[in-house]
């Protein structure tokens, strides 16, 4: 009884002082069992969890064949990225899904508290109007971190039962990774929805413009970087090998404009310890190279660019919605 | 009551592109005091309250809330201040008594007080059945309620209400009306209201100011506005008396001053030159044995006094 009248005491305090006004955990508490606890995130986590399940089994029943044909090395991995038969691999659909969660978490942050009528009502409390834009980014975050390992966790654990196989040390490593770059890459699209909550009045307008953002730069992007390519380095023949090498850097570079190449791009690097680069190579460059895999330092340092490419944009997109959240004039 | 200056502005504005919603407001508001905040929609009504309670910016001038400045300290005023919104809405997927307890987080509140004060809110506002139904179903007046519930979940010192009364039924109004002077009178809490709806400000408010287009047109207790419109001015006398008879209306004709007498749906009006005059038409009438039902002198309600400023505005611009 005593010990927690001393608690109210001094966070009664701390908060009539300039600093924290405590308002950015009570928010995030509230907006955290929000999210966990709405339909619409439990039908994607379930759709997540079904398709990733189902890759994995196909993908673990038919690893034998793979071993068979390219050695028993990162076995564990190849589960995540193997496609078995019909099915695309675990990390397909994780990359297709997983930004369909972060939009559906954001796309009525802001809105849906406008619509409701309970923003000027939440900002009438004595609370930073940060705490408010903080609590429902962060929580959003919390949600897809707890998402996807708990979902990794379980589809690794489903993998060493399959298979008999222990992962080593460095797979694990690997594999966590794996999962903290997809949370970025959620986390991506989870700024980009809230931003589109801040900017569109109607929660459907805002969720349809996610939806249009992330076609566009899953399909759209990757799919006319090559004529674009193409136009600006036209390959007049075989022969012309400085004229294609142009073609493919820029055609690749512009590609990776699109988040969802780069977050693909780091996944293969990062899960494939076999991939030595990203790019194109030539046939001279290959010449007296040592076959095998990279060592998990190397391939870090072949996605670098790209992990931090992901965590700048998801940044930027939060600076921006911040900046507008703040300056924004609430009217009831 | 304490003459202690609660909110104070100082020649405020705020402009919006062309249009000026706001302008030069200067307003005094005493500790313990119902003020009424009158005028159509769109007169600045709620731009003003959003200014004292820090959540819009003033383009100029100055506010003072309990000696706090809302511009630079939002927080020490949304401690002191509860704010009820015109549009109140909550989370409609939480129950009555889960939202209040969710501001009262928001305000530090411990949870076993927030706990105590939201059950005796919540049957004080008469909602104590609903209180673990979810919003999703309550209706306009319960929102209402509820909304008075939350504002005084943290326990201000002022209560800043925006068309408190908008959308409740008769009943549900007078309820909230004897609510507001309850709290005004016994917890000596500052009330300021913003309404239209004139009758009912006239029967709770200590003093009133009129807004028309961002200019407050005139402030006071409405006795002296009344006094201050009529007075030697022209205004009409409505009357119902028995018998209800062209007798009557010939001897008010012959009053000196009456310039014309009608009759308006069941009653008697007569123009007459002042309010004196009027008093002369009850002595006459009822020295000549009528009974008089119903006298009254226009010009003495806020509708009139309201009319009148509007009027006024309507003609000048």
């Amino acid at each position: 009884m005593i010990k927690q009248k001393e608690v109210t005491v001094t966070s009664f305090d701390k908060g009539t002082k300039r600093g924290s006004s405590g308002g950015f955990y009570k928010v995030f508490i509230k907006e955290l069992s929000d999210q966990l606890s709405s339909i619409r995130f439990l039908i994607l986590f379930f759709l997540i969890l079904v398709t990733g399940v189902a890759s994995f089994y196909v993908a673990a029943s038919s690893i034998r064949d793979t071993v068979e044909e390219m050695g028993n090395e990162f076995v564990f991995l190849r589960l995540f990225t193997t496609s078995g038969g019909s099915l695309p691999p675990f990390t397909s659909f994780l990359s297709f899904l997983g930004p369909l969660v972060g939009l559906s978490i954001g796309f009525d942050a802001i809105n849906g508290e406008e619509n409701r009528g309970t923003i000027s009502r939440l900002l009438a409390q004595p609370i930073y109007r940060d705490d408010v834009i903080n609590g429902k980014f962060l929580a959003g975050l919390a949600v897809l971190g707890m998402m996807t390992f708990a979902l990794g966790g379980l589809v690794g654990g489903m993998g060493i039962l399959l298979t008999g196989l222990p992962p080593t040390g460095e797979e694990i490593l690997r594999l966590i990774i794996y999962l903290l770059i997809s949370v970025v890459y959620m986390a991506f699209w989870l700024g980009l929805s809230v931003l589109f909550s801040l900017l569109f009045k109607q929660a459907a307008t805002s969720a349809l413009a996610g939806i249009a953002v992330w076609l566009l730069f899953t399909i759209f992007v990757p799919l006319l970087s090559g004529p674009v390519a193409d136009l600006i380095y036209p390959i007049r023949g075989q022969d012309d090998i400085i004229g294609q090498l142009r073609n493919i850097t820029l055609q690749q570079n512009l590609s990776r404009i699109s988040p969802s190449t780069l977050y693909d791009e780091a996944v293969v690097a990062m899960l494939s310890p076999g991939v030595r680069t990203l790019g194109p190579i030539l046939l001279e460059q290959i010449y007296g190279a040592v076959p095998g895999p990279l060592p998990l330092g190397q391939s870090l340092l072949l996605i670098w660019p790209h992990i931090t490419g992901l965590v700048a944009g998801t940044l930027i997109i939060f600076g921006i919605t911040y900046t507008i959240f703040l300056r924004r004039e609430i009217r009831a | 009551m304490g003459r202690n200056i609660v909110i104070e502005t100082h020649d405020l504005i705020r402009i919006y592109g062309s249009i000026t919603a706001v302008d030069k407001l200067n307003l005094t508001i005493y500790e313990g005091e119902i003020f009424g905040l009158l005028g159509p929609n769109g007169a600045g009504k709620t731009t003003t309250i959003l200014m004292l309670m820090g959540l819009t910016e003033p383009t100029s001038g100055s506010i003072s809330v309990m000696g706090y400045d809302p511009t630079r300290e939002p927080l020490q005023v949304k401690r002191v201040a509860g704010y009820m919104p015109d549009s109140i809405g909550f989370y409609d997927y939480m129950t009555g008594r889960e939202n209040l307890l969710y501001t009262a987080s928001l305000n530090q509140i411990p949870m076993k007080e927030a706990e105590r004060r939201a059950d005796e809110l919540l049957s004080r506002v008469g909602l104590k059945e609903a209180s673990d139904c979810k919003v999703r179903g309550y209706s306009r007046g319960m929102r209402q309620r509820l909304g008075v519930a939350d504002v005084l979940i943290k326990d201000p010192k002022i209560l800043i209400l925006d068309e408190p009364t908008l959308g409740i039924d008769p009943e549900g109004v007078k309820e909230l009306l004897e609510l507001i002077v309850k709290l005004s009178k016994e917890e000596g809490k500052t009330i300021l209201i913003s309404s239209h709806l004139l009758y009912q400000m006239q029967e709770i408010c200590d003093r009133v100011g009129i807004f028309v287009k961002g200019k407050l047109m005139v402030c006071g207790k409405i006795t002296d506005l009344a006094e201050n419109i009529s007075g030697e001015k022209e205004c009409a006398v409505e009357l119902i008396m028995k018998p209800f008879d062209v007798a009557a209306m010939e001897i008010i004709r012959s009053i000196d001053g009456v310039k014309d007498v009608y009759t308006q749906g069941a009653m008697l009006v007569a123009d007459v030159q002042s309010d004196e005059i009027a008093v002369k038409i009850n002595r006459e009438l009822i020295e000549r044995g009528y009974i008089i039902y119903h006298f009254r002198v226009r010009g003495y309600t806020l509708d009139d006094i309201y009319r009148q400023y509007f009027g006024e505005e309507g003609v000048t611009i």
